[in-house]
C-alpha cells in the first residue's frame, strides 16, 4: 500500500520531465535536471518515512538537513581542517611541483621518454595506499594529509603538462626558428600558452583526487577534527545523519573546487575550441 | 572530449612505447629512482640506528652503519631489497590459502574489483544506451552524472562498508558495490560520448537507407563508440580497484590488500605496507594492460587500429 | 637591381629513411637577385618546399653551397634575414591579430612604441586595418592568411619566403590575395621566394619561374617572365600569359621521366 504514493511521485516527476524535455531550451534543461534531483530526494524521503527505514541504515534527507543545521560549527571546523589545510595546500604544492618538473625535463627528450611512461603508470595506481606510510612520516595533523595529496596529484598533472608542452605542431616550432627565437621566448610565448588546455585538464581531474586523498588519509590517523575523522567516529556512534552531512559538505566542496578551476580555465583558455563552443 | 582522450592515453600505449626504443630512458629513470630510494632509506633510518648505537654505547663505522640502516626490522623507509624480499615472501613463501599470503589477499581484492567492475560497466553501458535514445533520461540524468564525477565518492567507501555490515551484509558484496559505483560513472559518461560520435552525415546516410533504429545502433553507433568505451574502461578498472582497496580499510576487514595496509600501519610493519602497496600497483598495472590488450584486439578486428 | 641575394651551387639534400636514402634535392644551381619574385613549381616530392626550407635553415643541405645575403643560411636566420609564410596561417588563438603580428617583434626586442607603429603599418599593408583587436578564429581563412603575411612583413626582412601560402584557400579569395601580394611586392621591393603547385598562380606572380621535378628533386627549367611589371588580373587572358603557361606546362611534362 505504501508503494503507491511513492510510485505516483516518481511517475509524476518523470512524466513532467518527458513533457519538459521536448521543449529543449537552456532553462528547460536546467529545470529537468532539478526536477529529477528533487523527485529523487522526495522518493528517498518517502521511502524512509513510509517504510520506517532505521536511521542507522539510511537517514531521510530531512534528517540530514537538520543535522547540517545543528552541526554547523563542527562541519566548518572539519571543512577548514580537511579541505583548506589538507586538500588545497597539497593540491597547490603538488601542482606547482608537477608544473616545474615538466618544464625542467622539457629540454631533455631522454628524461621525458623515461618519465612519461612511468608517470602514466603511476597515475593509474592506487596511490591512496601510501596514506598510512605518509601518516607515519608526517604525523597526524594536516601536513601528512597534504603530503598524500601532493603525491596523488603530482603524476596526473605532470603527465598532462608534459603532453601539453609537446603539443605544439611542427609548423609553429619552425615559425619560432625562422624568427631565431631563443628557448625562453618560445617556451614562454608559444609552448606554455599552448599547454594550458592540457594543464587544466590535469588540474580538473585532480581536484577530486585531492579531496579523496585528504579524507581517506584521515582514516589512518588524525587529530580530533577533519571530515574523515568525523565520518569514521560518527559511523562508530551510529550518527548517520552527521555522516551524511559530512558527505554533503564534501560533495559541495568537490563541486565548488572543480567549478572554480573550470572557471579559471575558461578565462585562461578562452581561445580553445572547446571553450569557444560553449560560448556560442 | 579532452578528458577522455587523455584518460585513455594514460596507462595505454605503454607497451608500444617501451617496445619502440623507449626502454633505455625508462630503465635509466627507474635506476635513478631506486638509487634515490636507497639514499633516502639510509637517511630516514639513520636516526633510529644512531639512537640504538648510542644506547648500547657502540661506535659504528660507516659501512656497518649503512648496513644496519638497510636491514632494520621496522624501518621508517624499507630499502627496495627489503620490499622485494617481503613481496617474494608474501607471494611465493606462503601457502596460497594462508592469511599471510599476498596471493590470497590479492585474490580477495581482485575478485571484488572484477565483480564490481563488471556490474558497473554493464549498468553504465545500458544506461548510456537509454540516455542516447531518450531525451528525458538524457536531460534528467546527465547533469547529475557529470557533476557526480567532481564529488569525492571514494572517500565515503568505508562508511558504506560499515553501514552494510550493520545490516549484516559483509564479504565481497559491499566492496563490489563500491567498485561498481566508481566504475559506473566513467563508463556512462564515456559511452554516451562515444554513442554520440557518429557525424550527422553518417546518421543521414543511415536514414537515407531507411535503416531501422536497431540497425542504426548495431551498425553505426555501437562500433563508433568502441574507442571511447575502452578509454573509459581503463579509467573505470583503476577506479574499481582503488574503491575496493579503500573499502577494505575499515577496522574489522581482515582480508584484502586494504586490510594488509591498515594492519601494517597499526603494527608499524612498514615492509608489509610496502609489499601490499606494490602488489596493488602490480594488480592495477596488470588490469589496465589487460584492458589495453583487449582494446587493441577489438579495434584491430574493427580495422580502427594499425 | 641584379645584386644576388640567394645563391645555390650544386646543392644536394638527402634524407635517411627506413627505406633507404631519399634524394630530396640534387645538384640545384640557382641565383636569386634582389627584388626578384621567384616561383618554385613542380609536382609533390620535387623538393620545392625542401629547397625553400633549406634557404630558411629549417633543413640543412648535405652537399653543395648555399648562401643567403652572403652568409650561410643559419647565420642569416639568426640575423633575421627573412620572413616565412606557411601554408596554414599558424596564428596563436590566444593572441589578437595585432598581438600575433607583434609576437616576432617582441621576440626580436623591438620597443613597445615601435611595435605598435609597425603593427599598424603592416595591418594597413595587407588591408586589415581595424581588425587588430580581433582573435584569429573570428576571421575568415583568407583574412587569417593575410595576417600571417603581415606578421612575416612586420620586422622588415628583405626576403619573404612563402610556402604555398594560398594553397588552402578557394579560387576567388586566392585571386584577390595574388593581386594584393603583387601590389605589396611593388610597394616594398622585397625578394620573394614562392612555392606553388598552380601554374596560373606562378605565371601571374613571378619574374622567374623555377620548374622542378621529383626523384631526385632537381631544377629542370628556369623561365624568365616577359610579362610587364604591372599585371591586372585580366592579363591572364592575353596570348603572352597563355604562351608562358604553356611553356611551364611543357617544362613540367619533360620533368616526368617514364622509366
Amino acid at each position: 500500500m505504501n508503494a503507491l504514493p511513492i510510485l505516483a511521485v516518481w511517475l509524476g516527476g518523470w512524466a513532467l520531465n518527458v513533457w519538459l524535455a521536448r521543449i529543449d531550451t537552456r532553462a528547460s534543461r536546467l529545470l529537468v535536471a532539478l526536477i529529477f534531483g528533487a523527485t529523487l530526494l522526495l522518493v528517498w524521503e518517502m521511502i524512509v518515512t513510509l517504510y520506517g527505514v532505521p536511521t542507522v541504515i539510511l537517514p531521510a534527507p530531512s534528517q540530514i538537513g537538520a543535522s547540517v543545521a545543528a552541526n554547523g560549527s563542527i562541519l566548518w571546523t572539519d571543512f577548514v581542517q580537511t579541505i583548506l589545510k589538507g586538500a588545497l595546500s597539497g593540491w597547490l604544492i603538488g601542482g606547482s611541483a608537477a608544473i616545474l618538473t615538466a618544464i625542467a625535463i622539457d629540454r631533455s627528450p631522454f628524461l621525458q621518454r623515461g618519465l612519461l611512461p612511468i608517470g602514466n603508470f603511476v597515475a593509474a595506481l592506487p596511490i591512496v595506499g601510501i596514506a598510512p606510510i605518509l601518516v607515519m612520516w608526517f604525523g597526524f595533523d594536516w601536513q601528512s594529509k597534504a603530503a598524500v595529496v601532493v603525491v596523488m596529484v603530482f603524476f596526473p598533472i605532470l603527465v598532462n603538462m608534459v603532453a601539453g608542452l609537446a603539443a605544439t605542431d611542427p609548423m609553429q616550432r619552425d615559425l619560432m626558428a625562422t624568427w631565431a627565437a631563443p628557448y625562453g621566448a618560445s617556451l614562454w610565448k608559444l609552448r606554455l600558452p599552448a599547454a594550458m588546455p592540457f594543464l587544466f585538464n590535469g588540474l580538473k581531474i585532480t581536484t577530486t583526487l585531492a579531496l579523496i586523498g585528504a579524507i581517506v588519509a584521515e582514516f589512518f590517523g588524525s587529530p580530533t577534527r577533519g571530515m574523515g575523522f568525523r565520518i569514521s567516529t560518527a559511523v562508530g556512534q551510529l550518527d548517520l545523519p552527521l555522516v551524511w552531512a559530512e558527505i554533503l559538505v564534501a560533495a559541495i566542496a568537490g563541486t565548488l573546487f572543480y567549478g572554480v578551476v573550470a572557471l579559471i580555465e575558461k578565462k585562461v583558455t578562452f581561445w580553445h575550441p572547446s571553450q569557444r563552443n560553449q560560448r556560442g | 572530449m579532452t578528458d577522455m582522450a587523455i584518460g585513455g592515453m594514460r596507462g595505454g600505449g605503454m607497451l608500444r612505447r617501451a617496445a619502440s626504443g623507449g626502454v633505455l630512458p625508462i630503465l635509466t629513470v627507474l635506476l635513478v629512482i631506486v638509487m634515490v630510494w636507497y639514499v633516502a632509506a639510509v637517511g630516514m633510518n639513520a636516526q633510529w640506528v644512531r639512537d640504538q648505537a648510542a644506547r648500547s654505547g657502540a661506535v659504528l663505522e660507516t659501512g656497518e652503519f649503512v648496513r644496519q640502516t638497510l636491514t632494520l626490522d621496522r624501518p621508517v623507509l624499507p630499502a627496495p631489497h627489503q620490499v622485494a624480499a617481503g613481496l617474494w615472501d608474501g607471494i611465493a613463501g606462503q601457502k596460497i590459502t594462508s592469511k599471510r599470503s599476498l596471493v590470497w589477499h590479492g585474490w580477495v581484492t581482485l575478485s571484488a574489483t572484477l565483480a564490481g567492475f563488471g556490474i558497473g560497466t554493464l549498468a553504465g553501458i545500458l544506461l548510456a544506451v537509454g540516455i542516447v535514445h531518450n531525451r528525458a533520461m538524457d536531460q534528467s540524468l546527465m547533469p547529475w552524472a557529470v557533476a557526480s564525477q567532481t564529488v569525492p565518492i571514494l572517500a565515503i567507501a568505508p562508511m558504506v562498508i560499515v553501514v552494510f555490515a550493520s545490516a549484516g551484509i559483509t564479504g565481497l558484496l559491499p566492496k563490489a558495490i563500491i567498485a561498481a559505483w566508481l566504475s559506473f560513472f566513467p563508463v556512462l559518461v564515456g559511452m554516451v560520448k562515444g554513442l554520440r560520435t557518429p557525424e550527422a552525415m553518417q546518421m543521414d546516410l543511415m536514414r537515407s537507407w531507411s535503416a531501422s533504429p536497431a540497425q542504426r545502433f548495431w551498425r553505426l553507433r555501437l562500433p563508433s563508440s568502441m574507442p571511447y568505451l575502452f578509454a573509459s574502461l581503463k579509467v573505470a578498472i583503476a577506479a574499481a580497484l582503488v574503491g575496493t582497496i579503500v573499502g577494505e580499510l575499515p577496522a574489522g576487514a581482515s582480508s584484502g590488500l586494504g586490510a594488509r595496509l591498515l594492519s601494517g600501519s597499526y603494527y608499524g610493519q612498514t615492509v608489509q605496507i610496502w609489499s601490499a602497496l606494490f602488489t596493488a600497483a602490480a594488480l592495477a598495472g596488470g588490469l589496465v594492460l589487460l584492458i589495453g590488450l583487449l582494446e587493441r584486439l577489438t579495434l584491430r578486428r574493427m580495422g580502427l587500429a594499425r | 637591381m641584379s645584386q644576388p641575394v640567394i645563391r645555390a651551387n650544386a646543392v644536394g639534400l638527402t634524407f635517411q629513411t627506413a627505406d633507404g636514402p631519399v634524394h630530396a634535392l640534387k645538384d640545384v644551381d640557382l641565383t636569386i637577385n634582389k627584388g626578384d619574385f621567384v616561383s618554385f613549381i613542380g609536382p609533390s616530392g620535387c623538393g620545392k618546399t625542401t629547397f625553400l626550407r633549406a634557404i630558411a635553415a629549417l633543413e640543412t643541405p648535405t652537399s653543395g653551397q648555399l648562401t643567403v645575403n652572403g652568409m650561410d643560411p643559419d647565420a642569416a636566420r639568426r640575423a633575421r634575414a627573412y620572413g616565412y609564410v606557411f601554408q596554414a596561417p599558424g596564428l596563436y588563438p590566444w593572441r589578437t591579430i595585432a598581438g600575433n603580428i607583434s609576437l616576432p617583434l617582441e621576440i626580436m626586442g623591438f620597443s613597445r612604441a615601435d611595435r605598435a607603429e609597425r603593427v599598424a603599418r603592416v595591418l594597413d599593408l595587407v588591408d586589415l586595418a581595424g581588425f587588430g583587436g580581433k582573435f584569429p578564429w573570428q576571421l575568415s581563412g583568407g583574412m587569417q592568411q593575410r595576417a600571417s603575411i603581415a606578421r612575416a612583413l612586420a620586422f622588415d626582412a628583405d626576403i619573404l619566403l612563402m610556402d604555398e601560402p594560398f594553397g588552402a584557400l578557394d579560387e576567388i579569395v586566392r585571386d584577390r590575395l595574388n593581386q594584393a601580394l603583387l601590389e605589396l611586392w611593388a610597394k616594398t621591393g622585397k625578394t620573394i621566394g614562392f612555392v606553388t603547385h598552380s601554374i596560373p598562380e606562378a605565371v601571374y606572380l613571378s619574374t622567374r619561374i623555377v620548374v622542378m621535378s621529383p626523384r631526385p628533386g632537381r631544377i629542370t627549367r628556369v623561365i624568365d617572365s616577359p610579362l610587364p611589371a604591372s599585371r591586372p588580373l585580366d592579363i591572364r587572358d592575353t596570348p603572352e600569359f597563355i604562351a608562358l603557361a604553356h611553356e611551364v606546362r611543357e617544362g613540367l611534362r619533360e620533368g616526368h621521366s617514364y622509366d
